[in-house]
């Protein structure tokens, strides 16, 4: 049993628009002190999927179906008092957006002071002292006078370590993380990065990291599942996937990187792209999603929706024609 | 925050002087020459030059500026030119009625119009959100007049659970005095209460998808905190602001329902003094009004430096 299995995780949306499929039949397991990434591009289901474990989502609309396991207990039908007890303290959250994430009407001592009384019973002063240690574990100097400021006073790479501080504050067992460094400049990325890694490896925090930069996958993950409409292309080990990709997608995803980047005319570099749109969550047709884009679509691929097949002993793709092992992104 | 209140009373003085100007010349605007008025119809036009020279209605205007401003500033608003009763004993009178009613419809309006606008957002599109969005349409729809006459019929007439009319200071009487202000209090409020259901509703609506609260959430706060911590505190400047903005109404419906109810207040102060051209009344009355707008006003934008760090820390960082 690993610290948190999904398994068959669907959810979808009701709209004015109709039912948005917008996961599907998701099944992945996160260890103690493992860096798993979700990642796909925008719309492909990895923050819904990554939502769904917190139970975040808009209760009133989403329409849930699967299994997600902490520790052995089922939270998909965990009472909501219940469910409020574990999201801060054993399962919390680093948004994408450090402007608006944080109230701006109180103080960052406050808000990170909040979830500590809330779940650690711990009086006024004690939790203010908390916040200070908690501060200065993110890497912000100064955290006694920081502590009395407002997020507006704040640059954006502090107030997502103040987003991690709160996070962290209850030792939580997993900490998704929704793209935590996409709207912070490079230079502040790497820092942010380097604050959960430092995480996992003081506090052995197992860490959900939602991405779409694959920069990223390789800079910190252990383990990443490739995401496309909803659901999973490819699932493997980081270095296993980056050396070994079977996807077609997952491969497009490589060669988009600027690394990857090959010469053009005159000189000039150019990325690649992968041709077409993603397909419309309103439907959910057989065949594989991703075969309008793909240049190694067959008559097949329409024909029958690909399963997750094992291409090595922890690597799983759904594509029925996953290429040679050594082709190389 | 000390150098942004006293920058603030400043520019509240300025504007007290600023409408004392405008209030000594719009009173003497008015069409009518109140010492024939005085005098009486019949009078002789000796008589109505020695009322002129006798409240100095004779001189230059800036001169009677000065003199008025003078006059104010040492607490003599001059006499009635009815019953020749010191003006501030004639408030000292009236004004507290003023004061009770508006307080007292106030304090209904803001608990019923503030609650009502939160529980409608929380439960936006549900049973709760409609009755209070329909209380609030017809809030805003239903005259004041109107609303007080249909009130009197049914609780005084039909009922008599309450007197239809008339005062009686708290101080004499503390009992009867709240029974003869449930229903001005009550008609006076509603509409109030109506204009800051809606605003309160839609801040509440704006916080509340706000990224904050989902991060709230995700602290594993109870809804309780997340409703009325998080999201309200960002509310409650809109709601402010409404407050402040609503004062003016909340005068003028004073007036009305003063007369429904024959309340012997400022609002009734205000419509005899217009109808008998009671210059020194008049003046005072709009002097007091324009005062209190003022004084409000200034609450307002503290309680928003007290609401708003960023109000409050930028006019700290000018200091």
């Amino acid at each position: 049993m690993s610290l948190l299995d999904v398994t068959d995780l669907t959810v979808g949306f009701d709209t004015e628009d109709g039912h948005v499929h917008a996961v599907k039949e998701i099944s992945f397991s996160l260890e103690e002190g493992e860096i798993l990434a979700l990642c796909g591009e925008s719309g492909c289901g990895k923050t819904v999927t990554a939502m769904a474990v917190p139970r975040l989502l808009p209760p009133h609309t989403t329409r849930l179906s699967g299994s997600i396991r902490l520790g052995g207990r089922e939270l998909t039908t965990l009472p909501e008092p219940l469910m409020r007890q574990v999201r801060g303290s054993e399962v919390s959250v680093v948004f994408q957006e450090p402007m608006t994430s944080l109230n701006p009407s109180f103080t960052v001592g406050f808000q990170i002071a909040e979830v500590l009384r809330r779940h650690e019973n711990l009086s006024r002063a004690a939790a203010r002292g908390r916040a200070v240690e908690l501060l200065e574990l993110v890497g912000i100097p100064a955290p006694a006078q920081r502590i009395k400021e407002y997020p507006h006073q704040l640059s954006g790479g502090m107030r997502q370590r103040v987003m991690i501080a709160i996070a962290v504050a209850c030792s939580p067992r997993v900490l998704i993380a929704d793209e935590p460094t996409t709207a912070l400049d490079v230079t502040i990325q790497a820092g942010v990065l380097d604050v959960f890694r430092d995480l996992r490896d003081r506090l052995g925090t197992a860490i959900i990291l939602i991405t779409h930069d694959l920069g990223v996958v390789a800079d910190i993950a252990d383990r990443a599942v490739v995401m496309y409409a909803g659901r999973a292309a490819e699932q493997a080990p980081v270095e296993e996937l980056f050396a070994r990709p079977r996807h077609p997608y997952t491969l497009g995803l490589m060669r988009a990187l600027p690394a990857a980047a090959v010469a053009g005319p005159a000189g000039r570099r150019r990325l690649a792209e992968i041709p077409g749109m993603v397909p419309s969550p309103l439907t959910d047709p057989d065949g594989c999603a991703f075969h309008a884009r793909c240049p190694r679509r067959q008559d097949d691929c329409l024909a029958a929706r690909p399963p997750l097949v094992r291409h090595g002993p922890a690597h799983l793709a759904a594509c029925f024609h996953p290429g040679h092992p050594g082709e190389q992104p | 925050m000390t150098w942004f209140i006293l920058r603030r009373c400043g520019a509240a003085v300025m504007v007290l002087l600023l409408g004392s100007v405008l209030i000594f010349l719009g009173v003497r605007a008015l069409p009518g020459d109140p010492a024939v008025v005085m005098a009486g119809e019949d009078a002789s036009p000796a008589l109505v030059a020695a009322i002129r020279e006798e409240y100095g209605l004779d001189q230059p205007l800036p001169v009677q500026y000065v003199e008025y401003l003078r006059q104010t500033l040492s607490g003599n608003l001059g006499r009635s030119t009815q019953d020749q009763l010191p003006v501030t004993t004639i408030l000292a009178e009236r004004l507290p009625v003023t004061l009770e009613l508006t307080a007292l419809a106030m304090l209904v309006a803001i608990t019923v119009g503030v609650l009502a606008g939160i529980v409608a957002a929380v439960r936006r599109g549900r049973l709760a959100d409609y009755v209070a969005t329909g209380f609030g349409l017809a809030g805003l729809s239903v005259p004041p007049f109107w609303l007080g006459l249909l009130a009197i019929l049914l609780f005084s007439v039909t009922l008599r659970w309450l007197p239809a009319s008339g005062y009686v200071p708290f101080t004499e009487d503390p009992v009867g005095n709240l029974q003869r202000m449930v229903l001005p209090t009550l008609v006076l409020g509603m509409g109030f209460a109506a204009v800051l259901m809606r605003q309160t509703r839609s801040a509440m609506l704006s916080a509340l998808s706000a990224d904050y609260i989902r991060t709230a959430r995700s602290k594993g706060l109870p809804e309780r905190a997340v409703v009325g911590v998080h999201a309200l505190r960002n509310s409650l400047t809109t709601v402010v602001t409404v407050l402040g903005l609503q004062l003016g109404a909340l005068i003028s419906g004073a007036v009305v329902t003063e007369q429904i109810f024959v309340i012997p207040g400022f609002g009734k102060l205000t419509v005899d003094a217009v109808l008998t051209r009671n210059y020194p009344v008049i003046q005072a009355v709009v002097l007091v009004t324009v005062t209190a707008y003022v004084v409000i006003n200034l609450l307002v934008d503290i309680a928003y430096a007290f609401l708003n760090p960023r109000i409050r820390l930028s006019g700290a960082s000018h200091g």
